[in-house]
């Protein structure tokens, strides 16, 4: 695979600041001036040199195709690798040193914003739970941060900031924050401790050896560029076809065609989206430009996003993974709270968009 | 010198294992390659992300899947 191998340029250790500084900043200006091209590239594109017409189904969903394509794939590229950088920042033990002695509140409020900047993958959620509570971070505090790490999700804010506007991003970042603070504070609220397996408490952590967490500026930069090499060839295809699925719709489907299924008017379609979403496992690259066809043709935004949510949030895989140090009872009131959580954003987003 | 490779098992760890199998082979090191998978065994490091990369019991690197080249650097062999 070609993730795994670093290209032999990046390893010179000593470069000046400034060297890497004029290349990041040629690199962004660069990438800025194609970006501003593309809307008028994939209009000449499609109906100047494939020579289709501009109000044909199908000249507007090639049109479509070729404009959302390279927009979304660029904007993954530079966020990925700009939250790359400030990750490579914060490593696992870092935050645990920060949320150590914070009480309830508070600390579900800081776990929230360190799951968005804090590397995390669902297969060291078992390991880093039972750091946190060994730590003796308050539970209520661990799930918040537990929650926040999948839910607001890099890739899901880049291709809503894409499709949709700042306006819609920012909503979704808000929002997110807000279910994994207040989830994990209910959860806190419920003293639900005994609900952890025993041999949680009886693990001992070793004092962290070695200098792993120190990176040069080179190697911050390496560890971006490997972040967003990594993440981009993983979603890539899955970004293309939801793209193609959403053109289709764009080009062909009626407009409002589901605004009786899936519109303001129905208030119950947004608890059926999220019982929908939940079993459901994909990531955020594919759903989301689903979700922006189905909003075209009428779906209202707060149904679209809980069902994103829901789809992102709560996942089976994940489930059976925290199983090893939850509960039953403390997994299913785990997801009850954030369903609902997701519910109310859905039916607050339709109420006042 | 003793190489281990902490991580539950994931797509990652395994990765790590290969590019740290890859480097000791190239290196010619004289090295012995092992995985750790306990996850108590892998706290008992003190190591919160994996994969891990340990070097003689002392944790070299966490949370990253390190290329073939990384690790060789990390054995002083390159």
């Amino acid at each position: 695979m070609s993730i795994t191998r670093s290209e032999g340029c990046a390893v010179a250790p000593a470069r000046p600041a400034w060297q890497y500084l004029g290349a990041g900043a040629a690199a962004v200006g660069a990438w800025w001036l194609l970006y501003q091209q593309l809307e008028v590239l994939a209009g000449y594109l499609t109906y100047e040199l494939l020579g289709l017409g501009r109000e044909t189904h199908l000249g507007s969903s090639v049109a479509f195709f070729l404009f959302e394509v390279p927009k979304v794939l660029m904007l993954l590229v530079l966020v990925v690798f700009g939250i790359g950088i400030v990750r490579s920042h914060f490593t696992p033990e870092r935050t645990r040193r920060l949320l150590a002695g914070r009480r309830e509140a508070t600390g579900n409020v800081l776990a929230a914003l360190l799951g968005v900047v804090t590397p995390f993958c669902s297969c060291s959620a078992v390991p880093l739970f039972i750091g946190f509570v060994e730590a003796g971070i308050p539970l209520g505090v661990t799930l918040s941060f537990l929650i926040a790490a999948p839910m607001v999700n890099e890739v899901a804010l880049v291709l809503l900031f894409g499709l949709f506007g700042a306006r819609v991003a920012l909503l979704y970042l808000g929002t997110g924050l807000l279910i994994a603070t207040v989830a994990g504070w209910v959860i806190g609220r419920l003293h639900m401790e005994r609900h952890v397996e025993e041999w949680v408490y009886s693990v001992r952590i070793g004092e962290a050896s070695g200098e792993s967490g120190f990176m040069t500026g080179a190697e911050r930069l390496r560890y971006a560029a490997q972040a967003a090499r990594a993440i981009v060839g993983k979603v890539w295809p899955f970004v293309v076809a939801g793209i193609a699925v959403g053109a289709g719709i764009h080009g062909y489907a009626p407009e409002g065609l589901l605004a009786s299924i899936m519109g303001k008017g129905a208030w119950w379609s947004v608890p059926a989206a999220v019982l929908l979403g939940v079993p459901m496992y994909s990531n955020a690259a594919g759903i989301v430009p689903v979700v922006q066809a189905l909003i075209e043709k009428g779906a209202a935004l707060g149904t679209a996003l809980a069902f994103m949510m829901a789809v992102i949030a709560l996942s089976l895989p994940e489930m059976v993974i925290l199983r090893r140090v939850l509960k039953g009872r403390l997994i299913a009131t785990f997801a009850a709270v954030v369903a609902t959580g997701i519910l109310l954003v859905g039916w607050l987003f339709n109420l006042l968009l | 010198m003793k190489v281990q490779i902490l991580g539950t098992g994931c797509a990652k760890c395994r990765q790590l294992y290969a590019n740290a199998d890859q480097a000791i082979k190239a290196a010619g090191l004289d090295a012995e390659l092992e995985k750790v998978e306990k996850i108590q065994e892998i706290l008992a490091f003190g190591v919160m992300a994996t994969p891990a990369l340990a070097v003689d019991g002392k944790v070299k690197s966490a949370g990253r899947l390190l290329s073939a080249d990384e690790i060789k650097r990390i054995l002083g062999a390159a």
